[in-house]
Order: C-alpha cells, then sequence, then structure tokens
C-alpha cells in the first residue's frame, strides 16, 4: 500500500481557490447597479434560455457566473428555501440577509468539504419596499465568503476591470435606463459593443404591486440600449 | 451532494423537482399533517363553512365571484370571510365546504405555482394548474371522508387556446371541465339556474360580472348560508375578471355600485 504525500492544508485550500478561480473567469461577468427604480442587474449572456438571473421571492433576485448547473442548483435551492419560509411563516418574513447567509454556509461547506469547490460566484439582491428603505446587495464567493455591498457589484473574473470603469461612471439616482447602458457599457472589453442579443437583463422594480422581479428582453431592452 | 444545513439541495433521487407539495413532504411532512380518518365518527364540534361561489365563461375571459359568509351550523361564523383568491397571474381559484381546510389549500396552491414558474422558468399550463389543485383536493380525502370536505372551483384564462376556461371537482379531486359556467356551495343550485337563464355565448365581461352578482343575490334569498349583499355594513360580493391581461379584482366601490341596482328592482315585490 503507498502512502500518500502529505500536503498542507495552506496548499490545499489554495489550490482549491485557483482551481474555482479559474471555473469562474473562464464564464463572462455580469454586474448589479442601484437605480431610481430598484436594482437592474445586466449579465454577458448571449443565451435567450440560460438565464443568470432569476427571481427567488417578491422582492429578491439571485444572480450566479461560473459553472452553470452549479449556480441553477443554488438558485432551486434558494427559491426552495424561500418559499418555504414564507409558506410556513408569512411573506413578509422571507428576506435576503438570511438567504445570504443560508448561501454562505452552503458553499463554506462544500469549499472545505468536497472533493471540488463550486466554480460559482453569487448575488443575492432585494429592493427595499418604500424608497426610504435600502436595497441590499449580498455577493457571495465561492468558498462562502460573504459581502454587503452597495451602489453596484459586480460578478466574474474581469471584476477588477469593470470596477474600475463602474468607480467613475457610477453616480447615485441613476434612472432604469441609464443604469442598463452603464452596465452595459461596463461589461464590454474595450473597443466593443454589446447589444441587445448579447445581454440578459433584469430588474427588481419597487413599484411593482408583489413580485417585484421583471425580466427586460427584446424591443424594450432595444429602446433602453439606445 | 448531500443535504447542507440551510440551503434544501438534494442528491438526485431525492430532489423533489419543480413540486412545492412534494418539497414540503421531504423537508417537513408535519406542515402538512390532516387529520386522520376515522370512519363513522362524526366531528364533535362544527367548523366554518363557505357557501356559493361561481364562474362565468364570457367573452374573452371568465368571471369570477363568491358572496362573503361563512356559517357554523346555524350560526354565522364569519361575515366577512373571502372565498375568492387570485390563484397566479391569469388564474383564480373559489372555495366552498370547510373554510379552515380551503383557505389553508388556496395558500398551498397559490406557492405551489408560483414555485414551479420559478424553479422551472415557465408557468403551468392551465390545464396543468386545474390538474395539480385536483391532486390537492384527492390529498384531503381522508378529512373529506370525515366530512370535513373542500371543493374548489378553478378557473382562469388559457394563452394557448386564447380563452377562459372553468374547471369544477368534487370531493374525491375529480376535475370536470365546464363548458361555460359553474357554481358551488349550498347556494349553487339557485345560482346556477339564474346564470343558465341568462348566459349567452360570447357575452361581455360586464355582462357576465352583473349576472354573477344578481345570482348570488338570488341564492342569498333562497339560501340562509349565502350572504347578500349588506348594505349597513358595506360588505358585497367578492367579484373578478380573469382575462389575457391577468386576474382582477373590481373594486369594492365597483360592486357597490352595482348591488344597488338591485334596490328597487323586480325583488322588492309587494305593491311598492
Amino acid at each position: 500500500m503507498s502512502m500518500p504525500f502529505y500536503v498542507s492544508p495552506e496548499q490545499v485550500m489554495k489550490d482549491r481557490a485557483d482551481y474555482a478561480r479559474k471555473g469562474i473567469a473562464r464564464g463572462r461577468s455580469l454586474v448589479a447597479l442601484e437605480c431610481n427604480e430598484g436594482v437592474v442587474m445586466v449579465a454577458h449572456n448571449p443565451s435567450r434560455t440560460l438565464y443568470k438571473i432569476s427571481e427567488v421571492y417578491d422582492r429578491i433576485a439571485f444572480a450566479g457566473v461560473g459553472k452553470y448547473n452549479e449556480f441553477q442548483m443554488l438558485k432551486i435551492g434558494g427559491v426552495r428555501l424561500a418559499d418555504m419560509k414564507g409558506f410556513q411563516y408569512s411573506r413578509e418574513d422571507v428576506n435576503a440577509n438570511s438567504l445570504a447567509n443560508a448561501y454562505a454556509q452552503t458553499l463554506g461547506q462544500v469549499f472545505t468539504n468536497e472533493m471540488k469547490p463550486y466554480e460559482v460566484e453569487i448575488l443575492v439582491a432585494q429592493v427595499g419596499s418604500t424608497p426610504a428603505e435600502p436595497n441590499e446587495l449580498f455577493h457571495v464567493l465561492y468558498d462562502g465568503t460573504l459581502m454587503d455591498e452597495s451602489d453596484y457589484t459586480v460578478l466574474g473574473g474581469d471584476a477588477e476591470r469593470i470596477s474600475d470603469f463602474l468607480e467613475n461612471a457610477f453616480k447615485p439616482g441613476l434612472s432604469l435606463a441609464e443604469a442598463i447602458q452603464i452596465g452595459a457599457k461596463s461589461l464590454a472589453e474595450e473597443g466593443v459593443t454589446l447589444g441587445a442579443d448579447q445581454l440578459e437583463v433584469a430588474a427588481l422594480e419597487r413599484g411593482r404591486a408583489r413580485r417585484a422581479f421583471r425580466r427586460i428582453t427584446g424591443d424594450e431592452l432595444l429602446g433602453l440600449l439606445s | 451532494m448531500n443535504e447542507t444545513p440551510l440551503l434544501p439541495i438534494f442528491s438526485d433521487g431525492a430532489d423533489p423537482g419543480p413540486s412545492f407539495l412534494n418539497l414540503l413532504r421531504r423537508v417537513s411532512p408535519d406542515s402538512l399533517q390532516m387529520p386522520p380518518a376515522v370512519a363513522g365518527h362524526a366531528l364533535p364540534f362544527e367548523l366554518a363553512h363557505g357557501t356559493t361561489v361561481l364562474a362565468i365563461r364570457c367573452e374573452g375571459g371568465v368571471v369570477m365571484a363568491g358572496d362573503r359568509r361563512a356559517t357554523s351550523g346555524n350560526s354565522i361564523a364569519n361575515r366577512r370571510i373571502e372565498k375568492l383568491f387570485a390563484a397566479d397571474e391569469y388564474s383564480g381559484v373559489a372555495i366552498a365546504g370547510t373554510a379552515g381546510l380551503a383557505i389553508e389549500m388556496v395558500r398551498l396552491f397559490q406557492v405551489q405555482l408560483e414555485h414551479y414558474e420559478k424553479i422551472e422558468g415557465a408557468s403551468l399550463s392551465l390545464e396543468g394548474k386545474a390538474n395539480q389543485l385536483s391532486q390537492m383536493v384527492r390529498a384531503n380525502l381522508p378529512a373529506a371522508m370525515q366530512g370535513l370536505v373542500v371543493v374548489p372551483l378553478f378557473a382562469g384564462f388559457d394563452h394557448r387556446r386564447d380563452r377562459g376556461r372553468v374547471f369544477s371537482y368534487d370531493a374525491v379531486g375529480g376535475k370536470y371541465e365546464e363548458a361555460d359556467f359553474s357554481a358551488n356551495g349550498s347556494g349553487a343550485v339557485h345560482a346556477r339556474n339564474w346564470i343558465k337563464s341568462a348566459w349567452r355565448e360570447g357575452m361581455s365581461a360586464d355582462d357576465a360580472i352583473s349576472i354573477s352578482i344578481r345570482s348570488l343575490f338570488a341564492a342569498a334569498d333562497e339560501d340562509t348560508a349565502t350572504g347578500g349583499p349588506d348594505l349597513v355594513r358595506g360588505i358585497y360580493p367578492l367579484v373578478a375578471v380573469i382575462n389575457q391581461d391577468g386576474f382582477k379584482f373590481l373594486e369594492e366601490a365597483d360592486v357597490a355600485a352595482r348591488s344597488q341596482l338591485l334596490l328597487d328592482g323586480p325583488e322588492r315585490g309587494g305593491a311598492a
């Protein structure tokens, strides 16, 4: 019987983190921005059917980048958790904070205990029900690191470049159209313009009755981009 | 992967799929527990019962309505109960029978439809929704054997067929599509006769609303368990229209104004 080589825990964690980061960097990025109407999410995604952004609950959305099957599974887990909580307690008791914590727990546990970490980064966004109530943007990394961000957040391998762009371009009080345009511009590399067919756009709009989530597609997206 | 402490993620064989009901059965079976059936034993107490609800197909959709009374034996249990609900954006469900179980069933049904939509990224077909409700009524069978019957009425706008459709159910979950209209509950026979005499193919939603209010009034006239418009307290039936734009309740003021039209009508009788 052969003896396994000793590998230090630091090395194991570093290898896993590198592996996850590489996987995430292969995919395309996604941004979320706060605007007057609520929160806008813009993803570089040429597919019309395989979504990166989804509705989770009345005022909560989920977005993921990286490996599709993995963040899709996390999305379903989130929808289940939210619907169960809303059914057993009340719709008002479902919030992004506890959902983001559940994601962080799950990702953290998979990162340390499983053979392979998830190659994903996810966003849990919640729109306030009144303009006075702040929006929430929770950004969760592949290892369970949980960050509470405001104004805008960037997910994906190209985050540094996009963040630099948004630092200059973002200002509070954007309209929905402006936020979408800035988001689209931030995702495009130097000298490239991403058209409506390259983008997946969705919004959490404060003004909508119960379900704040809405996809922005087709002619409406074309109009808002121009 | 196995279950994690918080997120309900399942291994392949145990995955409940897009069904919220299956999810609850797996994760929290206690919250679905129905009273065990005890054959031949009547319940030693009276429970609130919902009474008359109806659905009428009209041009471009369906009109649904329900009175506001719940009875418990000979007493009025609640004079403002709501028995008509939006099931989702394009369908509605109205309930008659044991109010406590029925309202819980509707709540579960609403979550079930939305849950499916969010997991699958697409809504169920109207037929699919109707079948889901059928399964829920059937799951209530043990309670129904004890007399705790829940019989819903389901209607909605079918985008694939571009028209409104009405489904009725029996206590074992049998689902029956109605051609034109249906009514359910203790006053249903009176309401149904009124609708039958006035229903026409292609009638407008506005006409169907008038008929629904008129027939609920007729039901309340003949059946003590059905509540008529209460002008003193300002309690009126719930009425909703479902068409390609979605499910929409009529404003209470609108129903009140339409109920006023009954005043001094032929129902007044005598030499006024």
